[in-house]
This record gives structure tokens, C-alpha cells and sequence, in this order.
């Protein structure tokens, strides 16, 4: 209930000593493996759980951010009674919640420390755990500048790129309007679950009277790598997924692909980005049941190592134009891996940031399952050519398009601003 | 509904005022002007001699010509909220009763017998400028304790007759009677639900649904034993549980109905023994909890549509508990404004989204002329309700904390 940004408050781990080394050892044995580069974006490096991701900066951290264990997103809706002075409000207080739960301190007046005649501001159950490298990256969607109706809710009409639009229909999308586009997102992203959905959950708190959730999505199993310092994952398919990713080490490739420079424009998202988020169902029974064959035939690359069916190990550039002896090219016209590869693509790479995901199961005992993919890039135009491009992919037999949304992620935010304040300056 | 929310601490809470007391400081003296104005009660009626008056202190010399013992009492303009009342004007007798009103339109009404719906409502308005508050902030919560109970009586007391001419009518087999009544009877309830709440095992004989009755391993009773009698389900129904809807249940004899309804008078007849008791009263902390008591109640059940699983009425249980979550914070509501700015500023806030949620509201009915069944309200718009309610939910948590003022945070 406070935007004081004086660093008043609680940390959690100050707490540590309070709660006892039992709570200690069970935070840190959560943290099994989740070891990241923490130098890459200047972070107090530790071990994983501990990991702190500097809030401020030139970029939102987040998407540069070696890729976290796990994400919980959320995409809000502003009330229609909001008014323009309720939204900016409504970021300042995200902005100062932000800026404290990444550091791994309570919200507000912390979980336990206020009047027991109200409730606290924290909601309490990230206590006693550090901030296990927790990012929080806001963004804007089409509808907060202009409504469906085409009202400009908010004054912003005039401030919205013309690159911001809702994103055009593609081949297997069989969209649910409750996971499809919403005003705000969030994306929370940390090495441990409860951290991640802590922040969710305080921040939605904190929207209530303003904005509201629309739909929300966890996600656990980074499926791409944003570090060369980090193994390639697998996805639900069992394929390693995300090797030639934009990684954080290439600068200039983030330059060209990821961030929006200054002649691009607009000024308020010079050193933003674009974000697609595609909730992509998996149907993984049918999968299971395909020979290996014919899954390396789709994917394009081996399930083992993850090399191209061109030859060579998992880094190895795929060689599109190699044949077999049948004459056939060794990865098949139809290949996931080249419909996707920048080399069909005008060059276009994106920087994946996505994650698995379960939600339980459907009516029929089918696992609901699949990739929650997000993607940066400096122009959503450049996701909307990949996936075309993949219009023929031999996957899409096993997948389903039910979500999608396209947010501006505006810059990062300096010592004492706010999220998004050039945007309303 | 609600087998989880805690009972009123009654002994928590007086501790709590005793703390609250021992920093108040007394207020200037009140300002404004002073006005005489005489109430002719009768049995069937209540004139009062002007309908307007100088904000201030007003006077009412009051006279009761008829058989019985009557009541006087001024209503904040939803009708509901007491603002002041004389009790116990026998007849024959002249009393005069003092009030301070601020500018703002009022309703004058009386009470024969003291129970029952008012008689002769009246719209009075105050003009002129705002007094000053004469009260100190103790006299304040006590008068906020007494506005409060005498609005628990006043609810309990226009709820036993409706329960029974309700009753008569199921019990008799009238079936579109009840029906037709259903709802409305149950508004008074649903006004002071947190009050029934705290005297322990009467809520659950009054108001539990079947599905809870069940899990506790109670004989379900009350109003939704009669209700699913009255809108029984057809084969494949389902309860709000996802059981079937036909397991274990038959629709009542007809002296099983008897039993069921005398039940549902003995039980609302307690109540009413348990409110009017000389030594009933609530702390001032279970005023403002309790506001926060009731729009929890629509978060957590009307806004589902569990709460009248047969009969979809829950529109209208939805507005009876805010309507009374209304009543209790606008009995508060000048002790936080007047603590300090941010009790003002918090006041103006649920001020703006009691409004908000209202004016939702509003757009599927009124208690009155009755409200869209909730099983015709979508998905979207339960969802715009619940934004409304959360959104007023959010400030309406720190009531008690600002109404207290306990340093903390």
C-alpha cells in the first residue's frame, strides 16, 4: 500500500536468521542446479537462488536475463472506469513492488510487520526466500492505446507504434478469446516457482481497482537458452529446442533483432522490444505414438544429440541443401528446423524465452499440455514471417495454437522512474 | 452462507476500542442552526410537521396518539442506514428526541410495536452548510454502536414476519407464492448475515446449503432446503458440488414442509430474542469487519452463483449484503474520515467504489422490482461484478485499521 521508494521495508532474507538454518537449508536445496552466469547482467553472482537481477538498467531485465527455471505470466485488463492518472498510479505502485521483490524484499510494509488490524501489504509466502533471480517485464498491449471499439482510453492513441497491432491469423490457430490479448503483461520469471508466482500475485493485489486479470500462465522448464552459458533444454517433445537462439553474449545480434534503436522508433521504446507470447498445445499422445524416425524427420535434428540430420554435433549449421542417397535433402523440405532457420527467413532471428507447460488435463485424459512460447524481437513483423514460414511445418500435425498476444516492452527504467513514464511524458 | 468466516470477537474488539479511546481528542463545540419540529405518531401513521429543516440541531417533540408502543426513526437517504431513532414512545406520551443532521435528504418513519417495515416513510431534507462534529471521537463510536444495533434490530425485525408469511405459503403448498418470495425474504437476512454468523450454530440452521450441510454432517434446514423444494431438480440436475442433484433427496411431504418451515420461524425468532436482549451489542471493530464480512461473502459465494443454486436469486442476496456492508461502513465512516488525511482519503475512495460497484449492480435490477437470474448473467459479467467487488474489497480492508487508529504500519 506505499510507492515509497526509499527501501523502506524488510528483506526476506533478513528473515533467514529469524526463521532458523531450517528454512535456510530448505530454500537453498530448492535451488538444486539452477546455477546461472550471473556476471552477464551484472548480478551479485551466488549460487542460483540467490541470484539478484539488477532492476534497473538500459533494457528491461528479463529478456537478455540468462533464462530463468521457471515463469508465471499474467496479462491484465484496465477497468473501463480507469482513467489515464489510475494507470499511471497503477505502474508507479507495480514499479515500487517491482523494484523490491527483485531484490528479494517484502512488499510494501513487509508480510507481518503492519497494523494486525489490516491486511498485510506482502502477502507472505516468499518469506524467508532470497530472490532466486527473480525479472519482472512489463509490457503494453494494442488495446491499452486504442479499445476494440477504437476509443483512445487513455490519451495514448497517437503514442501507439504502428508496428503494435494485433497479430494477423495464422494457419492452425485455433485461438480461446480468454488466452488472447489483454491491455498489460507481466512476466515474471525467477529459479523458484513460489517466488515467481509471489510477484503475480502481490502484483495483481496491488491492480485491484484498476486492472484486473485476464488470463495467467506458469510455466516451468526454460525451453531456450538465452546464455551460452546455459545446456540447451528439452521441450515436451523431448527435442532440445532453442540452440541457435539470440544469446546475450551477442551484442550486435541483439542489437539487430532484439532491441528497437533509435532510428526505429518511437523514442519512448528506443531500447524496448516487442514480445509475442503463443500459447502452443501440444498433442503429445499422438506424438509419443510417432516412430523416432518420423519425430527427427519433423523436428530436422537428431533427439539425442540435437546435431542437424545434415551431420555434425548440435552446433553445427545445418546444411539445407545436403541430399541423401535417395537424392531427397537429408533435412526434409518440410523440417521444423528449416521453415524456422533464419536462412528462409530474410536472416530474422528471435530471442525465444519460452517454457513448458501442464495444466493438468483435458476431459478426454489427455495431458493439457504444450510450449508457452515468447519471443523479443525489435519488430513483431519478424515473428509474423517465421510463422508463416512455418505454415507447412510437418510439427503443426502435433500442435494447437489456443493463445496469443503481442505486448510493446517498453525500456528499461532508471534509479527513481517508473515503468513505461516516457510513454505518458 | 458461510461456514468459514470467523464469529464477531466480541471480547477482542472491546480491548481494541478501549485502545482507540485513549487517544481521542474532543472535537469544537457543533456550529449551526437549531430548529423545533413535532411527530404525530399514530398506529398507521408518522407526520412530521416540516420536511425540511436547517442543518443543525433539530428537535423532535414527539407524540404517540396511538394503542401501542411505537418508534421514531431517521433514515440515511438509502432507507436503510439508521441515523438516529427514538425507541419505546408509549402511548400518550410526549418525548422530545435531539438530533445533529447535516445537510442531505433524510427519511423520517415510524415503527408501531417496534418491529416490521416502517410506516409512513418521509422524505426529509436538511439544507445549509455542514456542522462541525460536537462529538468527540468517543461519543462518535458510540453513537456508531447504537445506530448499529438498532439497524440489526430493524432488519431482524422486518425479517420474522416476512419469514412468516413466506413459510405460510410453502408450508401451505403455495408454490408460486413462495417463490415469488423467496428472494425478498431474504434480504433482511443477508443485511446482518455476519451477526447470525456469530451466534454460532444458528447461521448454519438458517442459511447453509445443501452440499455444506452435508460435509459437516448437519440435518440441512432453512432457506435452501425449502428453496430446492420450491425449484426441485429434474433428472441429470447436478448440485453445485457436480453430484447428482436427486442422490439422497425427495421433495418434502407435506409434513415434512411443516416441520421445515416451523424450523425456519423458531430459528429467525431466536435471532430476533438474541438482538433485542438487554445485554446484546457489538464492538465497534465488528461494524467495520463487518462490511468487510459481507462483500467477502459476495466474493467468495453469490459471485460464483452457489449461494441460490435452485432458484438464481443471487442477484439479490449479492445487493442485500452490500447494501449492508454499505450501512455498516457509512456507520464508521466519519471516525476514518476524520482521523486524519489518509482516513480521508481512504473514505473517498470507498465512497467512489461503493458507487461504482452500485451503479454495476443496478444494470440487472434492484432488491425491489427484483433482479436477472444469475444463471443468465455470462461469464464476462460475472467477471465485471467481481472486478467491482474487488476493486472496493481492496480499500475497504483497512477500514478497521483507520477506524482504530492503531499505529503500524
Amino acid at each position: 500500500m506505499t510507492d515509497d521508494e526509499s527501501g523502506r521495508g524488510l528483506s526476506r532474507r533478513g528473515l533467514l536468521g529469524l526463521a532458523g538454518a531450517g528454512a535456510a537449508g530448505l530454500a537453498l536445496g530448492g535451488a538444486g542446479g539452477a546455477a546461472v552466469a550471473a556476471g552477464i547482467a551484472g548480478a551479485a553472482a551466488a549460487n542460483g537462488t540467490s541470484t539478484v537481477y539488477p532492476f534497473h538498467g538500459e533494457h528491461q531485465a528479463g529478456i537478455s536475463t540468462p533464462a530463468q527455471d521457471r515463469l508465471h505470466f499474467a496479462v491484465f485488463d484496465v477497468d473501463a472506469g480507469a482513467s489515464r492518472d489510475d494507470l499511471i498510479q497503477l505502474l508507479k505502485d507495480w514499479t515500487a513492488a517491482a523494484r523490491r521483490m527483485t531484490a528479494g524484499d517484502e512488499v510494501g510494509g513487509g508480510a507481518v510487520d503492519g497494523s494486525p488490524l489490516a491486511p498485510p501489504d506482502d502477502t507472505g509466502e516468499a518469506l524467508g526466500l532470497p530472490a532466486s533471480g527473480l525479472t519482472l517485464t512489463f509490457g503494453f498491449g494494442p488495446t491499452l492505446f486504442t479499445s476494440a471499439e477504437g476509443d483512445d482510453r487513455f490519451g495514448l492513441a497517437d503514442r501507439r507504434p504502428p508496428e503494435l497491432e494485433a497479430l494477423p491469423r495464422f494457419r492452425g490457430d485455433a485461438l480461446v478469446p480468454q488466452l488472447t490479448g489483454g491491455d498489460l503483461c507481466i512476466q515474471a520469471c525467477a529459479d523458484d516457482p513460489q517466488v515467481a508466482v509471489h510477484a503475480i500475485r502481490n502484483l495483481s493485489r496491488i491492480a485491484f481497482g484498476t486492472a484486473s486479470l485476464r488470463w495467467s500462465q506458469l510455466g516451468f522448464g526454460r525451453t531456450s537458452s538465452t546464455s551460452t552459458s546455459q545446456a540447451t533444454p528439452r521441450n515436451l517433445f523431448g527435442f532440445k529446442d532453442g540452440t541457435a537462439n539470440v544469446k546475450a553474449e551477442e551484442q550486435s545480434a541483439l542489437a539487430e533483432n532484439v532491441w528497437v534503436g533509435a532510428k526505429q522508433g518511437p523514442e519512448w521504446m528506443v531500447g524496448g522490444s516487442y514480445l509475442v507470447a503463443r500459447k502452443i498445445r501440444m498433442v503429445i499422445e499422438s506424438w509419443d505414438r510417432t516412430r523416432l524416425e518420423e519425430q527427427e524427420r519433423v523436428i530436422g535434428r537428431s533427439k539425442g544429440e540435437g546435431a542437424p540430420l545434415s551431420g555434425g554435433t548440435e552446433f553445427t549449421e545445418p546444411d539445407f541443401t545436403r541430399k541423401g542417397a535417395t537424392d531427397a535433402p537429408l533435412i526434409d523440405r518440410d523440417a521444423h528446423v528449416r521453415l524456422a532457420h533464419p536462412d528462409v527467413n530474410d536472416g530474422i532471428r528471435l530471442l525465444r524465452r519460452g517454457y513448458n507447460y501442464v495444466d493438468g488435463n483435458d476431459s478426454l485424459g489427455r495431458l493439457d499440455a504444450g510450449l508457452f512460447f515468447l519471443s523479443y524481437q525489435s519488430d513483431p513483423a519478424h515473428f509474423v514471417t517465421v510463422q508463416r514460414s512455418l505454415a507447412s511445418d510437418a510439427l503443426n500435425e502435433y500442435l494447437k495454437h489456443v493463445g496469443s498476444a503481442v505486448f510493446a516492452i517498453p525500456a528499461g527504467v532508471a534509479e527513481g522512474a517508473w515503468i513505461g513514464r516516457e510513454l505518458f511524458g | 452462507m458461510s461456514s468459514r468466516l470467523r464469529p464477531i470477537a466480541a471480547v477482542a474488539a472491546i480491548g481494541v476500542v478501549a485502545l482507540a479511546l485513549a487517544g481521542c481528542v474532543p472535537n469544537p463545540r457543533a456550529t449551526g442552526s437549531s430548529t423545533t419540529l413535532d411527530v404525530k405518531i399514530a398506529d398507521d401513521s408518522c407526520e412530521v410537521s416540516a420536511a425540511t429543516a436547517k442543518a443543525g440541531t433539530v428537535t423532535f417533540t414527539i407524540e404517540n396518539s396511538g394503542t401501542d408502543v411505537n418508534e421514531f426513526e431517521i433514515l440515511a437517504d438509502d432507507k436503510l442506514r439508521i441515523v438516529g431513532e427514538k425507541e419505546n414512545v408509549t402511548p400518550g406520551q410526549s418525548v422530545s428526541y435531539v438530533a445533529q443532521l447535516n445537510p442531505g435528504t433524510y427519511y423520517t418513519a415510524c415503527k408501531f410495536q417496534q418491529v416490521g417495515q416502517p410506516i409512513g416513510l418521509a422524505a426529509f431534507e436538511v439544507t445549509g452548510e455542514e456542522i462541525e462534529s460536537s462529538a468527540s471521537e468517543k461519543k462518535q463510536i458510540a453513537a456508531a454502536v447504537t445506530n448499529y444495533v438498532a439497524y440489526i434490530k430493524s432488519q431482524v425485525g422486518a425479517l420474522v414476519p416476512a419469514v412468516k408469511t413466506f413459510t405460510d405459503a410453502y408450508r401451505s403448498g403455495d408454490d408460486d407464492t413462495a417463490r415469488a418470495l423467496f428472494a425478498s425474504t431474504r434480504v433482511a437476512y443477508e443485511r446482518i448475515e455476519p451477526t447470525a454468523e456469530a451466534f454460532g450454530d444458528l447461521d448454519p440452521k438458517i442459511d447453509y446449503r445443501e452440499v455444506d450441510a452435508l460435509a459437516e454432517g448437519l440435518d440441512w434446514t432453512g432457506f435452501h432446503r425449502i428453496e430446492k423444494d420450491l425449484w426441485p431438480p429434474a433428472a441429470g440436475d447436478v448440485n453445485s458440488d457436480g453430484t447428482d442433484a436427486l442422490e439422497g433427496w425427495t421433495a418434502s411431504t407435506p409434513q415434512q414442509r411443516g416441520e421445515f418451515a416451523d424450523g425456519l420461524v423458531a430459528d429467525v425468532q431466536q435471532l430476533s430474542d438474541l438482538v433485542n436482549a438487554k445485554d446484546f451489542t457489538v464492538g465497534i471493530a465488528d461494524i467495520s469487519n463487518g462490511a468487510i464480512g459481507l462483500l467477502d461473502e459476495v466474493a467468495t459465494g453469490k459471485i460464483e452463483g452457489e449461494e441460490d443454486w435452485w432458484s438464481h436469486t443471487d442477484l439479490t442476496d449479492f445487493a442485500a449484503n452490500v447494501e449492508g456492508a454499505h450501512v455498516a461502513y457509512g456507520i464508521v465512516r466519519d471516525i476514518a474520515k476524520n482521523k486524519d488525511a489518509d482516513g480521508a482519503k481512504l473514505v473517498k475512495t470507498i465512497d467512489a467504489r461503493f458507487d461504482d460497484l452500485e451503479a454495476e449492480l443496478a444494470e440487472y435490477g434492484s432488491i425491489e422490482a427484483g433482479f436477472t437470474p444469475y444463471d443468465e448473467v455470462t461469464d464476462s459479467q460475472r467477471k465485471e461484478l467481481s472486478d467491482a467487488v474487488n476493486a472496493l474489497g481492496k480499500p475497504l480492508s483497512q477500514l478497521t485499521h483507520t477506524v482504530l487508529g492503531v499505529s503500524g504500519s
